[in-house]
């Protein structure tokens, strides 16, 4: 079976739930629910063992799609974080049906579904229409989903901002499109790359529709100075969605940023430094933007959301990068390999935020005050988790950065690499304090909290994650540089 | 599996099953003294050898090149010694306390033998982060004084070891590119240490390099003036964490200096500027320390800043880097370890049992509790530099190493340094004896009665004492682990 099967199977998949919600009222939402795990979770075992290349793929699909190591690695991604938010979902549903109009929760479990289709469709693509026809497809879907909780002013506003600046940003990145297109000829990004390295092709043209794109392309990955959105929409879009607004809606974010950039700074491209100064400015500038900020904030999930723009920096400054004799991840790669960390930490975090949510506590870092003595296992998989995203050694989140902050130190790129190891050092301070909170045992004599079993299997899987990544990351690497050529000796 | 694997291994894991449930005194207690005679073993083994031993190496990433990589030499085996022994001791005297404090002493004392025993330079600088965070959460939990108070000392420590470590890091980095040569970044110590030996940089370029590394792990050693958040964080630390953290926890900087800065920048600490730079430092921890010291009115902030003072000589070995004065630097490191650590563990049983530190409160404690006292004599005597107990043996060293070479009437910066360095024993000799004799002699306090503890808690207190005694006398014990060129 064709990759491009399974996607198909996977929107079908979506819309067969959406109709069966419709016509089939009476249908809990816990077979709703285990459905679409279960698809999607069936959706990855067969892409696993689905052949992983190109030449796979049906011929009338193949000039737009591709299957490099890099879609492989983001389509399993996005077949990852699909399984995890939607299982959040029904871990969640008793606190999220409180509000939602009827009570239900259908859409909460076909949308993620086209969400995925979406990402896959978005890692193969190879042309700019490609992406954008997936770019919408995501978007679209996501902005039901964060406006889902409509008795909750907080989430309607959330909706609201979302959908008037992704509207807006979707204009931008067309209009991006369109000079990139009157400049080169082309959508393609091979044929861009080819037009790029041409000395006829106008710099001006080009340069104005790269950088318009980037800013529309900024604002889906939460980039400086268009982040204003992200604190107020996380933290207003029910926890589930926020897991994958901050996971997948980035990955997705990241996807098509590493594909354009590839073939806007290729060897040769007339426009290449600019974009590589513009890119360390607007990076350096993003990891600044989250992370001072996330120093101030009271309510764990807003700081996750700041951490969350921080994180995108750290992206940014990693594509800004491009290749070195001295590593084997391209800066794409580098990229694939701080999602693959981000991934079990941050959902680890929120489906953290989620459990305390179903037990009745709120979000704030008063909230955690004592966790430790409730719940020791929850506090120590927090623990784990927060200490991961502020970066600390032999956990994920340190190998990422570590690769960030080579990458820039071995390109002396000092400006931008001070500010990375500022913003890292803001993020020690304000997850520590989360988790100072979680230990003090102060005026706390309040009742034990309790999760399922299978929350308890899920965040210990993560946790897990989160080790052998920081311990054992070679199998990662291996898959990153499947199709790359060794790195030549200089 | 490696021997030091299992002993990095074995605290971590107990760490996890305490945490998870596991009874906390028998499972922290177990691993402790397994570890203590896997550490043992290994010295043994490594008797009278030189070079790296007992290594094995799993690649984890192949370019950057990064491998969990062990191994040891004598340096990394006495202070694994060092940490198993203050760790069984601080592990022993906890009484009556939440698991916490057994999960952070071993997350301590596991970070700090990862620290030692492995030789990739991203895991041993890892391995020391890890041991921080407990040592940070603890001071803020569990430290001895208002909650709004001890959550200050606790950020102060965070903030300047936070930045010293970003620095270090820093250093390391610059270090691995420097030498990882045109193709491969590699973090193996061996490798850099290999290709410094083949390639060494110019000098203006070690000593700048050297000079970060020397901010880097001098704040975390409390290299005068990075020093001002030791003292507070050690008089307000829970006792288990003052003796791992003073004791143990703080050689790292010491540890780095002789393990990664000397012999990849062989030259960077005698290019002058680095030199006078180093040697201004390492007199503010003497001198200035010597005298604050000698102000303190409690028993806790005299430890604290002693402790602080006490690695000016430290560093005196190191910026001599001859060889015998490398030696008496290590055995130095060990000597002390375990004399701050008896200290501290002799000092929160007394706050336990009497409520106060205060010197004008405290009096005549001899007569009710003589098996205390005896244990303290040792502590204040090793500190002060008598011989026959460790601290004499690495100062002496020390204090000759500079003199290698001699010429009446030249002397170097070095050799007046010493000189000067010397008044700090005197200084040493004021502060520990005027406490000892306020506390312990005299006419007993009104109102304060101590008894000595019983057997099973003296253990730990005779273990550390004996070992002072026992490598005082003998120190070729020592160094005899030591025969390689260091």
């Amino acid at each position: 079976m064709s990759v491009f099967t399974i996607e198909a199977g996977l929107a079908l998949l979506g819309l067969a739930l959406l109709l069966l919600e419709a016509f089939k009222p009476d249908i809990s939402r816990r077979t709703l629910g285990l459905t679409a795990v279960a698809g999607t979770s069936l959706a990855l075992v067969l892409f696993i063992f689905a052949p992983h290349d190109s030449g796979s793929l049906p011929g009338f699909i193949q000039p737009w799609h591709q299957l490099d190591s890099l879609a492989i690695f983001y389509k399993g991604f996005a077949l990852v974080i699909t399984i995890l938010v939607l299982w959040l979902t029904l871990e969640c549903a008793p606190y999220l049906t409180r509000f939602t109009v009827d009570g239900k929760l259908a859409e909460m479990f076909s949308l993620p579904l086209i969400v995925c289709t979406g990402m896959m469709w978005m890692a193969s693509a190879r042309d700019l229409v490609t992406v954008f026809v997936a770019l919408e497809l995501v978007t679209v879907s996501f902005y039901v989903l964060v406006a889902f909780a409509r008795k909750s002013a907080f989430s309607l506003e959330a909706g609201v901002k979302y959908l008037i600046l992704g509207a807006l940003s979707t204009g931008v990145l067309v209009y991006g499109i369109a000079w990139i297109y009157g400049a080169t000829g082309t959508m393609s990004f091979d044929g861009i790359a080819k037009a790029l390295a041409n000395p006829a092709t106008s710099k001006t043209t080009a340069l104005f529709g790269a950088a318009v794109l980037l800013c529309g392309l900024g604002f889906k990955v939460a980039a400086a100075p268009f982040h204003m959105w992200v604190p107020d929409v996380y933290q207003g879009a029910p926890t589930p969605v926020t897991a994958f607004l901050s996971v997948g809606s980035k990955a997705a974010g990241f996807v098509v940023l590493t594909r354009a950039l590839d073939s806007f700074m290729a060897p040769g491209s007339i426009i290449g430094s600019e974009i590589q100064a513009l890119l360390l400015v607007i990076g350096s500038l993003t990891v600044l933007l989250g992370s001072l900020p996330a120093m101030f904030q009271a309510s764990v999930k807003r700081l996750l959301a700041y951490s969350s723009i921080s994180h995108a920096g750290y992206l940014l400054l990693a594509l800004a990068c491009r290749e070195s004799a001295r590593f084997d991840l391209s800066s794409g790669g580098i990229v694939a390999f701080y999602l693959a960390t981000y991934l079990p930490m941050t959902v680890l975090g929120f489906l953290g935020l989620g459990l305390m949510r179903a037990n009745g506590l709120g979000e704030d870092i008063k909230d955690f005050t004592g966790l430790a003595k409730r719940n020791p296992l929850l506090a120590l998989l927090m623990t784990l988790s927060f200490a991961s995203l502020a970066g600390l050694p032999l956990t994920a989140g340190f190998l990422g950065k570590l690769f960030v902050f080579l990458g820039l130190a071995d390109h002396g790129y000092w400006g931008a690499l001070t500010c990375a190891v500022i913003a890292a050092a803001a993020g020690f301070y304000y997850y520590f304090k989360t988790i100072l909170a979680m230990y003090t045992t102060e005026g706390t004599d309040v009742p034990a909290l309790t999760f399922s079993g299978p929350a308890k299997a899920v965040a210990g899987a993560l946790a897990l994650a989160i080790l052998i990544l920081g311990v054992y990351p070679k199998p990662l690497q291996k898959v990153l540089t499947s199709d790359r050529p060794a790195v030549v000796a200089k | 599996m490696s021997v030091l694997e299992l002993i990095i291994a074995l605290p971590l894991l107990a760490a996890l099953a305490v945490w998870l449930g596991a009874p906390a005194r028998a499972a922290s207690l177990g691993a402790t003294l397994i570890n203590l005679a896997l550490v043992f073993y290994t010295a043994v083994q490594y008797w009278g050898k030189t070079g790296l031993a007992f290594t094995h190496s799993r690649p984890i990433l192949d370019n950057p090149s990064l491998s969990f990589a062990v191994g040891a030499d004598g340096i990394s085996i006495i202070l694994a010694l060092l940490t198993t022994l203050v760790m069984l001791a601080a592990i022993w005297q906890i009484q009556d306390r939440p698991a916490i404090f057994y999960v952070s002493s071993l997350l301590i004392g596991g970070g700090a033998l990862g620290a030692f025993l492995t030789t990739d330079v991203f895991f041993i600088y890892a391995f020391h982060e890890l041991a921080l965070i407990p040592t940070f959460l603890m001071i803020a939990l569990h430290g001895r004084a208002e909650p709004a108070l001890r959550k200050a000392v606790a950020w102060k420590a965070t903030i300047y070891l936070g930045a010293g470590s970003l620095v270090l890091l820093a250093g390391l980095v610059w270090l691995v590119l420097e030498f990882s040569g045109g193709s491969k970044l590699t973090f193996d110590l061996e490798a850099l240490r290999s290709q410094a030996k083949l390639t060494p940089l110019p000098d203006a370029k070690q000593a700048q390099i050297f000079f970060v590394l020397l901010l880097g792990f001098g704040s975390l050693v409390s290299l005068f003036p990075f020093h001002s958040w030791a003292a507070p964080a050690y008089a307000t630390a829970p006792t288990p964490v003052a003796m791992l953290h003073s004791g143990v926890l703080k050689k790292f900087g010491l540890y780095g200096l002789i393990r990664i800065a000397l012999p990849l920048l062989p030259q960077g600490a005698h290019v002058e500027w680095v030199q006078n730079a180093l040697l201004l430092m390492l007199l503010g921890n003497i001198l200035v320390m010597g005298l604050v010291t000698i102000h303190a009115s409690r028993l806790d902030d005299t430890l604290a800043n002693s402790s602080v003072m006490h690695m000016g000589y430290i560093f005196l070995g190191i910026a001599a880097g001859t060889e015998i004065a490398l030696k008496g630097a290590v055995i130095l490191m060990f000597a002390h370890g375990i004399s701050i650590a008896l200290l501290f563990g002799l000092c929160g049983r007394m706050r336990n049992q009497l409520g106060t530190l205060e010197y004008n409160k405290l009096g005549g404690l001899a007569t009710h509790a003589p098996a205390f006292t005896v244990l303290f004599a040792f502590g204040t005597f090793a500190s002060i530099g008598l011989p026959g107990l460790t601290n004499f043996a690495g100062e002496v060293m020390i204090f000759l190493g500079n003199f290698t070479e001699f010429k009446a009437g030249a002397l170097t910066s070095l050799q007046w340094t010493v000189i000067l360095a010397l008044w700090g024993v005197v200084m040493s000799a004021v502060y520990m004896l005027r406490a000892y004799r306020g506390i312990f002699h005299g006419s007993p306090a009104t109102g304060l009665f101590m008894i000595d503890p019983a057997f099973s808690q003296r253990v730990p207190f005779i273990l550390l004492a004996t070992t002072l005694l026992v490598t005082g006398c003998c120190p070729w014990l020592l160094l005899n682990l030591m025969k390689s060129a260091l």
